[in-house]
């Protein structure tokens, strides 16, 4: 069908000019000269692994890892197909959409990566800052630019932060990573308030379009909500801001303690009063500077780039039909779009058995083959591990339904309980104790049953395989987190997380689960939601109502008995 | 055995690095800021140059208006992951308007070199085998940059606007 495709739909996102393709390629050269002086043993592994990892090149437990940056999610098919071609040629067929969503190859050699670098730039793509203690990659509401509940896409602001926060020459040497995400909506679908900073589009009382700053949130293992900075920052000051919130970090943050030195332990210690008036210090001399001040010509002509499709007017609202699955699908993974006759539809990487965020070279391709024929030439990752195409017809919606079908990504579960987060944990990962993506398959088998997962509703389960908290637990509505004791893998259970606007952290239930109890504790819970929800409460509702007590009981007195 | 670089040549380096509890030399001194804090009016009253040692948690700020005493501020990276010395020589050239030399001390990369140069470095203590080549190399690696820094060296954004203009 892409054969009659002469050339494939350009969609509308920000595309690399002279300066931009030299700063990358440049960057790849001295990459290349890295990994050089590394095989040559001019660098030690203890010298080289910052420079690696600030190259997104990490050492896993059986080969190298490489991240590749997708920012702000946003993804073209002639990218999609140049990351099939990477994974299929110097890996095993298939990559890892990540929870920072990005793509992880798991089995690449060291002497293949300069190669697969200059494959990248040549689609405009890197591995910039996908590591290390630096700023990562900027990630976005996925629904940006295509849902109507937005101020206005936030993504021009995101590509504005990753040129600012690309190889800053403050910043490349943190205390810790440090996160930044965007959003421009009420509801939170980038769990703003979990990272280092977060921005988010709003108004004032005067009807001026401007940004609330964030900053203080995180995982790990000590979790915090973030802090609000910052109620309303004009446009042109945002990058003063945002500069002087890292200035303070770089300065007072602890540097003895690996695991306190996170931006969320320096506010939390001096107290957010303090942290607003050291950032206010900073931004005030970086204003009067002036040398940071966004102009309203570039945003406006960064925002150029993004400019919203020509949809196609006169198109019918009406959902078409194409019987009972179709629209247990329409009803779990399309959202109403912007424009009349369009929908944004997710493809969740989680049909039950799968491993969570995985796809091979051929479902990638054919991906791109939709992104092509149904959505501009367009697709999101987001930070649930799924892909969105963002400007569907719905009357294209039973086609692209049916091609996802052939590819098992048909799945009608998009925030249903077998919509698994899971970090690739000790299958592949240095730091993990226990294995996350087994857990995460064994629940998603166990809920399969389509009527189930419905009656259930939204529920949010998130696995981390560590403390590090990758997969997001104390975010899920039920967390789970991998332990090891004296070698044996056990899993903690936490309830009562959100990574949504209502961001909570989960609480710990007490002791873990072995391995082959802790998908029948987690029905258990799930009973136990049943039988005392009211109305239309989620899990999340009821277990803020009731709380532990009940769900606690219910999951260890089986446990005992059994 | 290092050697100095400075305003990209090698250079002598006239400093003498003086512990805390030896007797000061003749001619210029390097010291601890514990000693110079110590020892302050004496120093000062020296008609010599004094340059003064700054660990990597030793916020220049507390030098206050002394700042402008000193020919010689040497900045110091305990290991090279410790990127204090990044905020606090931008701060010292911006700030408290230093004018005198910012070296780098310690346990730095060549890799390094660059993002110290753009914040406000202008001298690099360096192990024997790293030569005057590696040092223009490191500064040329990337053709251009994006955000403004100490170096004022223009940005992508501003070549980007006098490309656009007739």
């Amino acid at each position: 069908m892409l054969n009659t495709l002469i050339q494939p739909p350009q969609p509308n996102m920000y595309r690399y000019d002279e300066f931009d393709a030299q700063f990358v390629s440049d960057r790849v050269n001295q990459f290349s000269g890295q990994v050089a002086r590394r095989l040559s043993g001019e660098l030690t592994e203890d010298q080289f692994k910052p420079l690696r990892l600030m190259n997104g090149l990490y050492l896993q437990l059986h080969a190298y890892m490489l991240r590749i940056a997708v920012p702000y999610g946003t993804l073209s098919s002639k990218q999609m197909r140049k990351l099939a071609h990477l994974a299929r040629t110097y890996d095993k067929g298939f990559g890892h959409f990540t929870t920072r969503t990005n793509l992880q190859l798991n089995w690449i050699k060291l002497v293949d990566v300069p190669q697969i670098l200059r494959e990248l730039a040549s689609v405009e793509m890197h591995c910039i800052q996908t590591s290390g203690n630096c700023v990562r990659n900027v990630t976005a509401d996925q629904f940006a630019g295509a849902t109507d509940e937005e101020i206005e896409d936030p993504r021009p602001l995101a590509e504005i932060i990753r040129q600012w926060s690309s190889l800053h020459p403050e910043f490349v040497f943190l205390a810790r990573k440090f996160k930044i995400a965007v959003g421009a909506t009420e509801k939170d679908r980038a769990a703003l308030q979990w990272h280092d900073m977060a921005v988010q589009v709003v108004k004032n009382a005067e009807g001026r379009t401007g940004y609330l700053v964030m900053a203080g949130g995180g995982m790990g293992r000590t979790p915090y909500v973030a802090h609000v900075m910052n109620e309303f920052v004009e446009r042109e000051d945002i990058l003063a801001y945002l500069e002087a919130v890292l200035r303070v970090y770089n300065q007072d943050s602890r540097r003895d303690n690996i695991h306190k030195q996170r931006i969320k332990i320096l506010i939390n210690t001096i107290g957010p009063e303090e942290m607003r008036r050291r950032v206010a210090r900073e931004f005030d001399e970086l204003k009067r500077m002036g040398t940071l001040q966004l102009p309203k010509e570039e945003l406006d002509r960064i925002t150029a780039y993004f400019k919203a499709p020509d949809f196609e007017t006169g198109l019918s609202d009406e959902m078409p039909e194409a019987g009972p699955d179709f629209a247990n699908w329409v009803k779990t993974n399309t959202h109403k779009h912007k424009a009349k006759g369009y929908a944004i539809a997710t493809i969740t990487l989680k049909t039950p058995g799968q491993v969570p965020g995985d796809a091979t070279s051929e479902q990638m391709e054919t991906i791109a083959d939709l992104m092509d024929q149904y959505s501009l030439g367009e697709v999101r990752v987001t930070h649930e591990q799924n892909l969105v195409l963002p400007h569907v017809r719905k009357k294209d919606l039973p086609a692209i339904y049916a091609r996802l079908k052939e590819l098992d990504f048909a799945s009608p579960n998009s925030g249903l309980i077998t919509d698994i987060i899971a970090c690739p944990g000790l299958d592949y990962c240095d730091l993990a104790n226990a294995r996350s993506i087994p857990i995460a398959q064994k629940i998603a088998l166990k809920f399969a049953d389509l009527d189930r997962q419905h009656q259930i509703g939204e529920l949010k389960i998130k696995i981390s395989g560590c403390i590090n908290a990758c997969g997001h637990h104390h975010a899920g509505h039920i967390g789970i987190l991998g332990v090891d004791k004296k070698g044996v893998e056990f899993y903690q259970l936490l309830l009562g997380g959100s990574g949504a606007e209502d961001a909570s952290i989960g609480t710990i239930m007490g002791p873990g689960f072995g391995e082959h109890e802790i998908a029948d504790a987690v029905e258990r819970v799930i009973n136990v939601y049943l039988a005392e929800r009211r109305g239309g409460e989620r899990f999340l509702d009821t277990y803020r109502r009731i709380g532990m007590e009940k769900f606690k009981a219910a999951a260890y007195q089986e446990a005992a008995a059994a | 055995m290092t050697k100095l670089i400075k305003s990209g040549a090698y250079a002598q380096d006239t400093y003498a690095r003086v512990a805390d509890d030896a007797v000061l030399p003749e001619g210029p001194v390097l010291v601890s800021l514990a000693r110079f804090q110590k020892e302050r009016d004496a120093l000062l009253a020296r008609n010599t140059p004094v340059g003064v040692r700054l660990q990597s948690s030793d916020n220049p700020e507390t030098l206050g208006a002394d700042v402008h005493h000193f020919a010689l501020i040497a900045l110091e990276f305990p290991k090279f992951r410790d990127g204090r010395a990044f905020s606090w020589a931008r701060m010292l050239r911006t700030r408290l308007g230093y004018t005198g030399e910012i070296r780098a001390v310690g346990d730095f990369l060549y890799d390094q070199v660059n993002y110290q140069h753009r914040v406000g470095f202008d001298a690099w203590e360096v192990p024997d085998h790293f030569t005057i080549e590696m040092f223009n190399w490191a500064l040329t690696e990337m053709t251009n940059v994006y955000q403004p820094s100490t170096d004022g060296r223009t940005t992508i954004r501003q070549l980007r606007a006098a490309t656009r203009k007739p």
